[in-house]
């Protein structure tokens, strides 16, 4: 089969630790090996990448992503989720399971999974209902679902409300060492809520959502983290004070993880301004003291994994009077390059940064993506971290342009993508 | 100004040198036109003062008879409440009207937008008949300016979910000054269910801009927290927060307050938070009261206060017409500019 070489790259592989100008060796979809910048010579009949020195690393492993299938095709498809994961060095993706139906049968975990082994498809890594049709009410069939390859469980953007149920699900889990993943929000605190509580809610007449909701729920949970020894995670934290009860868990040695999205370190609620129905999220943005706690919380690490909570929406579920708008916005094609804001600014180490969308989620997900190690898939990732753009919504692939950075300016382009050694974005050399 | 406020001026796109919202028609900035009139909200005083001095001559000519008919001649109004409102609607049609306009009043019942079309085909339709102005009231916050981004025509919002009521709190500036000369200075008291009030908001915009003392009194769960950052004092107690004050405005409280818990009953609400004789005599001697209305008689506000010489509630709907025609005649002529 084929054989590439990538040379004059800077290598990077947060996993060992690795951060060096190299050379990698890609032989039938696996990486073969590396050596240092300088090394002379090359295998018989090796295609040579030169990467021009940009940043070779894994290909990112993204652990938070709504795609519309099945059920809301109309709003993205595992083939045009494809198209925006690879544009921004995504190669495996997290799916949450809240589709219609939900994800609450083997055979659509086992249908998920081998559809994400196509060659040009992203690799889809399904999380199982944590609850029958994701309806908050009874356990799914957590083993059946493990067994069939789901990562971990959820009902995504819906909490689980009862504290029984919840204890349950903690517990069963440990039987299959399955992680259970919580939206830290306590639903009947929520309410009808669609913006942070506060001035800004105030002024624009909606109904808010304390940042308490989010506490109460995250230290709900940990007591309950504590109470069963199960695999507890939070996804998309945002606030002051979610992020510190995490650390306080973690400080007393839980097994207690979460993640952030883009967003929530790079917006604050004012990006609602004037009703801006793209920047609707749940969680919903906050103000700018926790944008700032959350970025705290990446660099010391209290936060474990980047995902981009990609939540594809159609127009029409935009178009809306803000409350009555679809909550969410994408986020595959624009997770490194906001991320990289936050390494041009300081808050975090390239390889730190890197490690938190590729190593530290696979991880998590027991997923064997992530890694430069030879033996490994070659799911790469090849970006310019100086290379400057603008992300403008209508022009990003995929399906879905509801992102909420619409106009902003970013520093860090992907070059080119590579899936088990096929180039799935980029120019071909 | 209203936008007092340093705890909105911090942003991360402004922390990161970043500009945000060119790319699309959805996220672009808002900037305050003067072709609409979507809130109090970052409207500048020196734009609220004539809009008040044009309106006072629209009330002479109202009570005479004589108003200019001919300046919107062949201009078109259009209406469109999506809320019931028998007053608001009557008013601006009268506006309308008796500048020349031709009214056309649409009541899009709820049901009919939930068979499907939604607010911005709605818009479209509209567009395609070359409407001037557009009165928009609504149940969701933020559905004017969603509409007017879509719309050639002056959108003026008639109400808008708890967001704002500008006009009414223009009819309300115009009724306070003719009582007292100016507004700057005097100590208004804002009354009952703050949190869900729009009439509130623009008033509390509005009032604050032109340098009055604006206080709100409530129970603590109709009243929210962070209303402060708007430059009012907060009272929970009548007693407290009537006290010397020139104007107390009363809000209507909605039945459904009572089903979602945020108070127990009427006549506990009535009892604490009702304005009667004893807690009106608090405030200053001949205090102005003020109601956008309808009222609930006995439940925020007696009837004898409501009937009584202090009462301006009457005034206010006569100045609503006035101020309604004012504003009107502004966005046109703005539009024509």
């Amino acid at each position: 089969m084929t054989t590439l070489l990538f040379e004059n790259v800077r290598l990077i592989d947060p996993a060992s630790g690795l951060d060096e100008p190299g050379r990698l060796l890609v032989k039938d979809g696996r990486i073969a090996g590396r050596d240092r910048a300088g090394a002379e010579g090359a295998p018989e009949a090796a295609a040579v990448i030169d990467g021009g020195g940009a940043v070779l690393c894994p290909g990112l492993v993204d652990m938070r992503v709504e795609i519309g299938e099945p059920g809301h095709e109309y709003r993205e498809t595992v083939s045009s989720a494809s198209r925006a994961a690879f544009a921004g060095g995504v190669t495996s993706v997290a799916v949450l399971p809240t589709g219609t139906p939900a994800i609450d049968d083997p055979a659509m975990v086992r249908l998920l999974c081998s559809r994400g082994q196509a060659a040009d498809t992203v690799s889809l890594l399904p999380y199982g209902a944590l609850t029958k049709g994701c309806r908050g009410e009874e356990l799914a069939e957590i083993g059946l679902l493990a067994e069939a390859g789901a990562v971990a469980f959820t009902d995504g953007a819906k909490a689980v409300g009862p504290a029984r149920l919840m204890r349950q699900a903690l517990t069963y889990a440990r039987a299959f060492d399955a992680m259970v993943v919580q939206h830290p929000e306590e639903p009947s605190l929520a309410g009808a809520g669609c913006a942070t509580d506060g001035e800004l809610a105030v002024r624009l007449g909606l109904p808010g959502i304390p940042t308490a909701a989010e506490a109460i729920m995250i230290a709900r949970d940990i007591r309950l983290a504590e109470l069963t020894k199960g695999r507890l995670h939070f996804g998309h934290v945002s606030t002051a004070e979610g992020v510190e009860l995490i650390r306080q868990a973690k400080a007393r040695g839980l097994n207690v993880t979460c993640d952030t999205a883009p967003p929530y370190f790079d917006l604050n609620e004012t990006a609602i301004g004037n009703f801006r129905t793209w920047s609707k999220l749940s969680p919903p943005l906050r103000p700018e003291a926790d944008r700032q706690a959350v970025c705290a919380g990446l660099a010391d690490g209290t936060i474990d994994a980047i995902a981009s909570d990609h939540t594809p929406r159609d127009a029409d579920d935009k178009r809306l009077p803000f409350a009555q708008a679809a909550a969410g916005g994408t986020g595959l094609a624009t997770l490194l390059a906001i991320t990289l804001a936050r390494v041009h600014d300081g808050t975090l180490g390239l390889s730190d940064a890197l490690a938190l969308m590729t190593s530290r989620p696979a991880r998590l997900l027991r997923s064997a993506a992530g890694t430069l190690a030879t033996g490994a898939l070659a799911d790469l990732c090849l970006f310019a971290p100086d290379r400057i753009w603008q992300i403008i919504a209508k022009d990003l692939p995929g399906q879905a342009h509801n992102t909420p950075f619409d106009g902003r300016a970013v520093e860090g382009k992907v070059l080119g993508t590579w899936k088990a050694g096929v180039r799935v974005f980029g120019d071909a050399p | 100004m209203t936008e007092s406020s340093s705890s909105l001026t911090h942003s991360a796109s402004q922390t990161s040198g970043q500009t945000y919202g060119n790319g699309s028609d959805e996220s672009r900035a808002f900037v305050p036109s003067s072709r609409h009139l979507l809130g109090i909200q970052g409207l500048h005083p020196s734009r609220i003062e004539p809009i008040l001095d044009l309106a006072e001559s629209y009330v002479l000519m109202n009570r005479s008879r004589k108003t200019p008919r001919d300046l919107l001649r062949g201009r078109t109004l259009i209406n469109l409440f999506f809320e019931d409102s028998t007053r608001t609607r009557t008013s601006f049609e009268l506006a309308g009207k008796r500048l020349g306009a031709d009214v056309v009043n649409m009541s899009v019942a709820q049901s009919s937008v939930n068979k499907g079309e939604t607010l911005l085909d709605t818009a479209a339709t509209l567009n395609a008949m070359r409407a001037d102005l557009l009165v928009i009231r609504h149940s969701q916050s933020g559905a004017p300016a969603l509409l007017a981004r879509k719309v050639d025509a002056c959108v003026i919002n008639a109400g808008d979910g708890t967001h704002e009521h500008p006009t009414q709190a223009l009819l309300d500036a115009l009724t306070i000054r003719r009582h007292f000369g100016q507004i700057g200075g005097l100590t208004v008291a804002i009354c009952g269910d703050v949190s869900h009030s729009r009439v509130a908001r623009s008033n509390i915009h509005l009032l604050t801009s032109v340098g009055a003392r604006v206080r709100v009194i409530g129970p603590p769960t109709l009243v929210p927290g962070a209303i402060s950052a708007l430059g009012v004092e907060v009272f929970h107690s009548m007693e407290e927060g009537l006290r010397d004050a020139d104007v107390v405005m009363m809000l209507r409280l909605q039945k459904e307050r009572m089903a979602s818990g945020q108070i127990p009953s009427m006549r506990e609400f009535f009892r604490f938070f009702g304005l009667d004789r004893r807690r009106l005599a608090l405030a200053k001697p001949g205090a102005l009261v003020m109601h956008p209305g309808p009222m609930n008689r006995g439940v925020e506000i007696d009837s004898r206060v409501a009937d009584s010489d202090q009462s301006a509630i009457q005034e206010q709907v006569e100045m609503g017409v006035a101020v309604r025609m004012a504003v009107i005649d502004r966005l046109i002529r703005a539009g024509q500019n």
